[in-house]
């Protein structure tokens, strides 16, 4: 078992008087996808912005690559819960944001971009606005802007939850491929069960707020993942339904 | 046949939107035409619309002569009003100290009346453009101020937070994420401005000045030549016209992507 890339060590924030996370404590290793399951407002969103700095902590540790994460360190590529695309920016010019800040010029950072645009199809588009793309279209260009920055890991907050059920089951399979491909170190935070079995190799399942860790379920279906109808699959599904129900700490 | 009905499947919508405005307006005018001529009352009084328009073709010069330097001052008093609120707003959106010292001032200098202020100023700053230029900016640099700051404030937390994600500096954010998101709010406040000036501008005009069309109205008035008044009246409203049409096509080029945004919200 390799050493983990991320590892959260009792991490705990509260906003004035509100006690978000209790005891946050995860793992995550090169290459695995893990996957953060909890009820509304229980403070996932929160933990994303502990680990991208938007926020500070109120304890706890956060260790990556074994070593504590200090300011200016910038390990992660975060995809926000809505695409928070700029509306007055073309797609190409989107998706190359990340690649400007780190201090690419535009026509640089488009020329790393551009061949990428057939994969996440949206091919003829670069040159649209976010207003004239479809929904699932948008996400795939928020998570273009994502990965594209080339960072050790990806930090992905709902990225389906504002799709309807058809788009959203299409875009899941597509990242499963995308996953297989490029195997990227990925957290991703989600209150969809089904979408957590599907594209989990671990899950981390929260209580309420103040949030902790209820329960760690390991997914050992092989991949891809077609068949959801399995067994296994609905077995893991029902426990994980069952935890969130009724929740036994 | 088909010619004439793409023809008309072009311009009918246009004329479609413009059509209420050309009804509500027209109505008014054809109105004032007839109670001028047949209720009796002088043309001193009131003068029909027919005969202020004879007034300002018979006056077209003079009336050109005095439209030059109120444009000159609205155009100079709005620019210098435009740069300060930037100017300002930049500062006050990096310093929340600052705003506090500030926007107090700012808010007091909106309270001052016109009437009150624009003899003032013309009696320390002459007859010439500059206390023009200052009154124009009095009136509009406030609301130019607090439309670029309110735009400021409108920036969508979520690209914010990705933009700090991705490391960018206090500088990078506002360029990249705040300025753009002014922009809404920004057009907004200049087409409120823009009309303002216009007023300041005769209004400044009216305290003292050698030439413009507030001068020019004082002195028609003062002479009972209502129709004269009323064709620099017309002027002065063309004239904002004008500048507002101006705004609304600079908008439409500068933001390309928010008639998008519309398309789809109807
Ligand atoms: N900046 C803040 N100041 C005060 N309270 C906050 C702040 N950010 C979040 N909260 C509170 O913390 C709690 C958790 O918020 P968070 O966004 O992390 O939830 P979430 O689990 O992501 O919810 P959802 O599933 O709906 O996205 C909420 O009750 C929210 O009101
Ligand atoms: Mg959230």
């Amino acid at each position: 078992m390799s050493a983990p890339r991320l590892e959260l060590r009792q991490l705990r924030k509260r906003f004035d008087g509100l006690d978000v996370l209790a005891d946050i404590s995860l793992t995550v290793r090169p290459g695995e996808f893990v996957s953060i399951l909890g009820p509304s407002g229980c403070g996932k969103s929160t933990i994303f912005k502990l680990l991208t700095g938007a926020l500070q902590t109120d304890g706890g540790e956060v260790l990556f690559d074994g070593t504590p994460l200090e300011d200016g360190r910038r390990p992660f590529a975060f995809m926000p819960q809505r695409d928070a695309l700029m509306p007055w920016r073309r797609i190409i010019d989107n998706t190359t944001l990340g690649l400007e800040v780190q201090g690419l010029s535009r026509s640089q950072a488009r020329e790393k971009v551009a061949p990428l645009f057939a994969e996440f199809g949206l091919d003829g588009f670069e040159r649209h606005y976010p207003a004239q793309l479809s929904g699932g279209m948008r996400q795939r260009a928020a998570l273009l802007r994502t990965v594209v920055q080339q960072r050790d890991m990806l930090l992905l907050d709902e990225p389906f939850s504002a799709l309807d059920a058809l788009t959203r089951a299409g875009m899941q399979r597509w990242l499963q491929a995308m996953w297989e491909r490029h195997r990227w170190t990925a957290l991703l935070i989600t209150h969809d069960v089904r979408e957590a079995v599907f594209l989990s190799d671990r899950i981390y399942v929260l209580t309420e707020r103040p949030a902790r860790v209820l329960d760690e379920i390991t997914v050992s279906l092989p991949h891809p993942r077609t068949d959801l109808a399995s067994p296994e699959a609905s077995a893991i599904e029902a426990r994980l339904l069952q935890t969130l129900l009724n929740p036994q700490p | 046949m088909s010619t004439s009905r793409t023809r008309a499947g072009v311009f009918a919508p246009v004329f479609s939107k413009i059509a209420p405005a050309l009804l509500s307006v027209g109505t008014l005018v054809v109105a004032w035409e007839l109670y001028a001529r047949f209720s009796g009352i002088s043309a001193i009084m009131l003068p029909a619309p027919s005969r202020v328009i004879g007034q300002a073709l018979e006056h077209r010069q003079a009336l050109f002569d005095n439209t030059l330097p109120t444009i000159r001052a609205t155009v100079f008093g709005f620019g210098c009003s435009l740069t300060a609120a930037f100017v300002f707003s930049v500062l006050v959106d990096f310093s929340g100290r600052l705003r506090r010292a500030l926007f107090p001032v700012f808010i007091i200098s909106q309270t001052l009346p016109l009437v009150a202020i624009a003899p003032l100023v013309v009696l320390w700053f002459g007859f010439g453009l500059a206390p023009k230029i200052m009154l124009v900016a009095l009136v509009t640099f406030f609301p130019m101020l607090v439309a670029l700051v309110q735009g400021y404030a409108a920036t969508d937390d979520d690209i914010q937070s990705l933009l700090a994600s991705m490391g960018a500096s206090r500088v990078r954010v506002f360029l990249l994420a705040r300025l753009p998101s002014s922009l809404p709010y920004f057009f907004a406040g200049l087409r409120i401005s823009i009309t303002y000036a216009v007023v300041g501008a005769i209004f400044a005009e009216y305290a003292g000045a050698a030439k413009g069309l507030g001068i020019y109205i004082l002195n028609a008035k003062n002479n009972f030549r209502p129709g004269l008044v009323l064709a620099a009246v017309l002027v002065c409203a063309t004239l904002t016209l004008v500048l507002f049409g101006i705004t609304v096509l600079i908008q439409r080029v500068a933001m390309p992507w928010e008639r998008l945004d519309q398309g789809r919200r109807r």
